[in-house]
Order: structure tokens, then sequence, then C-alpha cells
């Protein structure tokens, strides 16, 4: 009896649990996609390390709407964007367009890069210039006879 | 002391430098893009009253306060005795945008739609000049609008000077919005 209760609860533990996505719009297939790969790329502005296509609040529900009439108003999806940045800023954009304020963003990862590449390329040059010169033939000999000598000792 | 070891001090300090900026700003708080642009146009009939519209349009000539607001909104509970000191003074006209105040499908009592946000101006007070009902949100996503409360101030044009996002401070009141909107007054 407790086999089968366990077993239960095992099995109840495998069902998956999905975050609810945006309600999808049987009315249009094509808008509904559409609507949430663009939805993906914007930030929701109440819970702000959510998408929009994955956020539930009501908020969240209400600018998908907004997306799905002004997509079948035949709007463009940068049309779509210009309308949210124009209320909440390029904030919004997951993908932050490129200006001189995020020039920092965009480049500073290659800047820091490349800066590493010179740092490591340095450090090795002055590594190899310090190396030991290699030993003489007469260096050998010498160190032969001392090893040699030490053993013999014992 | 060779400079190159002050090196990683120096990488540590501009660190903290960063991080110590970056604990004073809050994330929550967006820039505002609508700051110093036409506030957006709209007609939506005013709450109390389902027979009169509210537009900016009627507004212009004079600098007001656009508060948006809701019954379920506790921080509107909160900044609202502020905002009837606030009507009662006379400083400065306040009209409302009521926002997305209807009570839950659930509703036992199947309240008439606006029955909510009639009862909070009953029971607190009403400092508004006339509030707007702005039942599905449509507004309040024009005004860029991501949290009740969030008061405008808008000019005798109908620009938008400032804007306040959260429950309104007697500080805020008295430092920015209130000599602002003097200077508006001209």
């Amino acid at each position: 009896m407790r086999l089968i209760a366990l077993f239960l609860l095992l099995a109840l533990a495998l069902t998956p649990v999905y975050a609810e996505e945006a309600e999808p719009n049987a009315e249009n297939p094509i808008i509904e996609a559409r609507m949430l790969a663009l939805s993906e790329e914007l930030r929701c502005v109440v819970c702000q390390n959510e998408s929009l296509a994955g956020s539930q609040a009501p908020l969240a529900q209400d600018l998908r709407q907004e997306i799905r009439e002004m997509m079948e108003a035949g709007m463009s999806d940068h049309q779509i964007v210009d309308f949210f940045v124009e209320r909440y800023g390029d904030f919004v954009l997951y993908n932050p367009p490129l200006k001189p304020v995020t020039y920092m963003l965009w480049f500073g990862p290659a800047v820091l890069f490349v800066l590493g590449f010179i740092a490591v390329f340095l450090t090795l040059r002055k590594r190899r210039a310090s190396e030991v010169a290699a030993l003489s033939v007469e260096d050998h000999r010498r160190a032969k006879e001392l090893l040699d000598d030490g053993a013999n000792k014992e | 002391m060779k400079l190159k070891h002050l090196l990683p001090l120096g990488i540590f300090a501009a660190l903290v430098a960063f991080l110590w900026v970056g604990l004073t700003l809050d994330p929550r708080k967006l820039p505002s893009t609508k700051i110093d642009k036409p506030a957006p146009d709209f007609t939506l009939t005013q709450l109390l009253d389902e027979g009169k519209t509210i537009s900016p349009s009627d507004l212009k000539g004079q600098v007001y306060l656009l508060n948006v607001w809701a019954s379920w909104c506790v921080a509107c509970r909160q900044e609202h005795p502020l905002l009837m000191e606030l009507a009662k003074s006379g400083a400065i006209p306040i009209y409302g945008l009521n926002y997305k105040d209807v009570p839950q499908p659930e509703d036992p009592f199947d309240h008439p739609k606006r029955a909510n946000a009639e009862r909070f101006l009953a029971l607190l007070g009403n400092p508004y000049t006339a509030s707007a009902y702005d039942e599905d949100g449509r507004v309040a996503i024009d005004y860029g609008v991501y949290g009740a409360p969030e008061t405008f101030l808008i000019d005798k044009e109908g620009i938008i000077r400032y804007k306040h996002i959260g429950p309104l401070t007697g500080d805020v009141l008295v430092n920015d919005i209130l000599p602002m909107a003097k200077q508006l007054e001209g």
C-alpha cells in the first residue's frame, strides 16, 4: 500500500510543470507566432528580468494584446518596437541600439579581450627572455661529476 | 614601490566606485521618455459622470497634475491624504486617470464597473477636479505608465514637464513639483 502511494507520488512529481506562457490566440496562429517572437525581444517593464512573452503581469498581458492588435492592423515589427521605445525608452529592448552611450556595452567586451590578449603576449615574451640559457657540454660534464661524486660517498 | 603594483588596487578602487554608485540607482525607475513631449491625447468618460467626457485638449491653458490611480492600488491609498491636502490648498488642479479599476471577475456581489473607484473616493475624499475612467488601461499605456500611482505635471500647452513614479511625498511636492508648477504658471 505504502509502495503504491510512493509510486503515485513519484509519478506526480514527474509531471512536467511549465511556467505559463502567453495565452495562445487560436484565431490567428501566424500573428500569435509573430507576437511571441517579438515579445521575446522586449522587456516586461513591471517584472524587469522577464521578457514580455514570459510575463504574467497584467500590464504584460495588455501589452501583448496591444501587439496583436497592432499586427492585425498591419504594422511592421519595426513600427511596433518604435511604439514601445517611445513609451518606455531603450530599456525595453533586450537588444540595445548602437549609439554613443551604448558603445561601452557593445565594444567593452571586445576591448577587454584584446587587452587581455596583449597582456598574455607581453607576459609570455618576458618569461621567454628571462629563461635560463641552455647548459653547455662542459656544464653537463661537471654536473655529472658532482652527482657521481655524491653517489660514491654513500 | 613600482607603479605596476598599484594597478590591481586601482582596478579594485574603480570597481568599488562603480558598485557604490550602482547601489544608489533604482533599477525600477525607468528613464521617462515623455518629459517635454505633448501629453498623449485621449477622450474618456468621467469616472463620476458617465455622461461627460474628459480630454487633455479641454485642459489646455492651465497647469495641472494628472494622477494615475486605482482603488486596488495600495500606494495610491498611501499618497491619498497628501493629494487631499494639496487639493484643499488649491495650489494646482489635480485630474485623475482612473486606471483599470474594475471589480474582479469573480466579484460575488456583482458590483457595477465603477463601484470600487467610486467607493474609494466616497470613503477617503475626492481630491480630483475630475477623473477619467480608463477601463482597459489603453490611455495609461500611451502615457508609458507601468505602475500606479504615477503623477504627471502638464503645462498650459499640454506638454508633460515632470513625472513622478510611485506615491507622491511631501518632499517631492514641495521641493520639485510646486516650484516647477509656479514657474510654468508664469
